[in-house]
């Protein structure tokens, strides 16, 4: 790519406001670099090349494959990783690289387009189900860590679940169940809605709670379980 | 005289694992769970189907809705494998599906590619619809019965169906499945 054309791209993402590609409470572990160039030439308002926007990455686990071992075997979480949510990174750019006004959105605000219905309807479905996969596998590779870190939710939140759900005890058993009872493929979820209470639910398929309009219950993630079978 | 070799179990269509898994604890699971469900009930009295419709509830399935559909989808499913199977469907099947699709190859890309984009869990379908061929794919449960429509030949493409053994790998585990498939036992009405 010539320095005019990532120029013009630049230029393009900084009219339409880029955030970062991942939900802001996510450390990226290699951050995207913009390297501005200056052109003598003025920039014009539209550009007849084909930019490259920026497009999604996978992230890289917060922890090497065996981390989570005894509990998720290295095997599952390499597969888990460099396939499933490989393929569902791939497909959401091929999506987002064939409209304008994808292009530049953060992983969260294309969700809650989705649940809104703000994006184009012939990829509705695809957006749905692999801008869908793409933040949830994101999210759920950081909120494990290997488990001799792990101690029980502290501080505000365990008040906060003690208080909705009278002991994470109870929070625990009323989440499995929301786990194995979600039929064919899906996510449990624990989620703050709207409304600012903690509340559990599950999601089919890809759907998460960011897709307002499109779920039971729509709400900002805290907790979410893969219970897709290749989990 | 020279002693002959001894005689050799046959294959499994599927490596044994698969089915210890699939059979032993997927399908025994759903036959188990919808039992439980209907113990002690009315709906103890009715045949498997006539439980999948009513249970169907015109599209607002009630709870056993999904183990007795799963329970019927499973047993088709065996019922149309064998480990001598592949090849190509003869007589009035074939001639259907030539009008139909054109050709075997066109029927299997097709059928193929509805198992393949099944979204999450479901099922791929042979059915016969008004009289015609048609490929459905389903979600999670759902059986064309419960849309009037007679399933000829079934594939599982929950992920417990090829996980062992292709793991991600659908397209492959698809495939494969034309060499187990046994036409036989795929009929018109």
């Amino acid at each position: 790519m010539n320095s005019y054309s990532m120029t013009s791209t630049l230029l393009k993402m900084k009219l339409t406001k880029v955030t970062s590609m991942v939900p802001s409470t996510v450390h990226q572990t290699s951050p995207h670099s913009i390297r501005v160039t200056r052109t003598p030439r003025p920039i014009r308002a539209r550009f007849t090349l084909v930019t490259q926007a920026m497009s999604f990455s996978l992230p890289d686990l917060p922890y090497a494959y065996d981390a989570l071992e005894p509990f998720v075997d290295t095997q599952t979480m390499t597969i888990h990783h460099t396939k499933h949510h490989q393929t569902y990174v791939t497909n959401v750019n091929n999506v987002v690289a064939k409209y304008s006004d994808l292009q530049g959105l953060d992983l969260v605000e294309l969700n809650k387009r989705i649940g809104k219905g703000e994006v184009p309807s012939d990829v509705s479905t695809a957006l749905r189900n692999n801008g869908g996969g793409h933040w949830n596998h994101t999210f759920f590779w950081k909120i494990m860590t290997n488990p001799s870190n792990t101690s029980g939710p502290g501080g505000k939140l365990k008040q906060a679940i003690e208080a909705s759900f009278g002991s994470v005890d109870a929070l625990k058993e009323k989440f499995n169940a929301a786990a194995t009872t979600r039929f064919g493929s899906g996510w449990a979820w624990l989620v703050v809605t709207p409304e600012g209470k903690l509340v559990v639910t599950s999601t089919p398929n890809q759907d998460n709670p960011l897709q307002a309009g499109l779920v039971d219950q729509a709400g900002t993630p805290v907790l979410g379980l893969d219970v897709w079978e290749h989990a | 005289m020279a002693p002959r070799a001894a005689h050799e179990l046959p294959p499994l269509p599927f490596p044994i694992e698969t089915f210890e898994f699939h059979w032993g604890k997927h399908h025994r699971a759903y036959v188990t769970n919808m039992n439980n469900q209907i113990q002690g009930s009315d709906l103890e009295k009715l045949s498997l189907e006539e439980l999948i419709h009513k249970s169907w509830n015109n599209g607002e399935p009630t709870p056993v809705f999904n183990n007795a559909a799963q329970t019927l989808n499973h047993t088709f499913f065996w019922e149309s494998l064998s480990p001598n199977g592949g090849g190509e469907p003869s007589g009035k099947l074939a001639e259907a599906i030539k009008k139909e699709f054109g050709s075997l190859d066109k029927f299997k890309e097709e059928f193929g590619a509805a198992g393949a984009t099944q979204f999450g869990s479901g099922w791929a379908w042979l059915v016969e619809a008004g009289g015609k061929l048609a490929i459905r794919k389903t979600p999670n449960a759902v059986n064309p019965i419960v849309n009037g429509e007679k399933p000829l030949l079934t594939l599982d493409v929950w992920e417990h169906a090829y996980y062992l053994d292709f793991q991600n790998r659908r397209p492959d585990f698809i495939k494969n499945f034309w060499n187990l498939v046994n036409w036989d036992k795929v009929r018109l009405g």
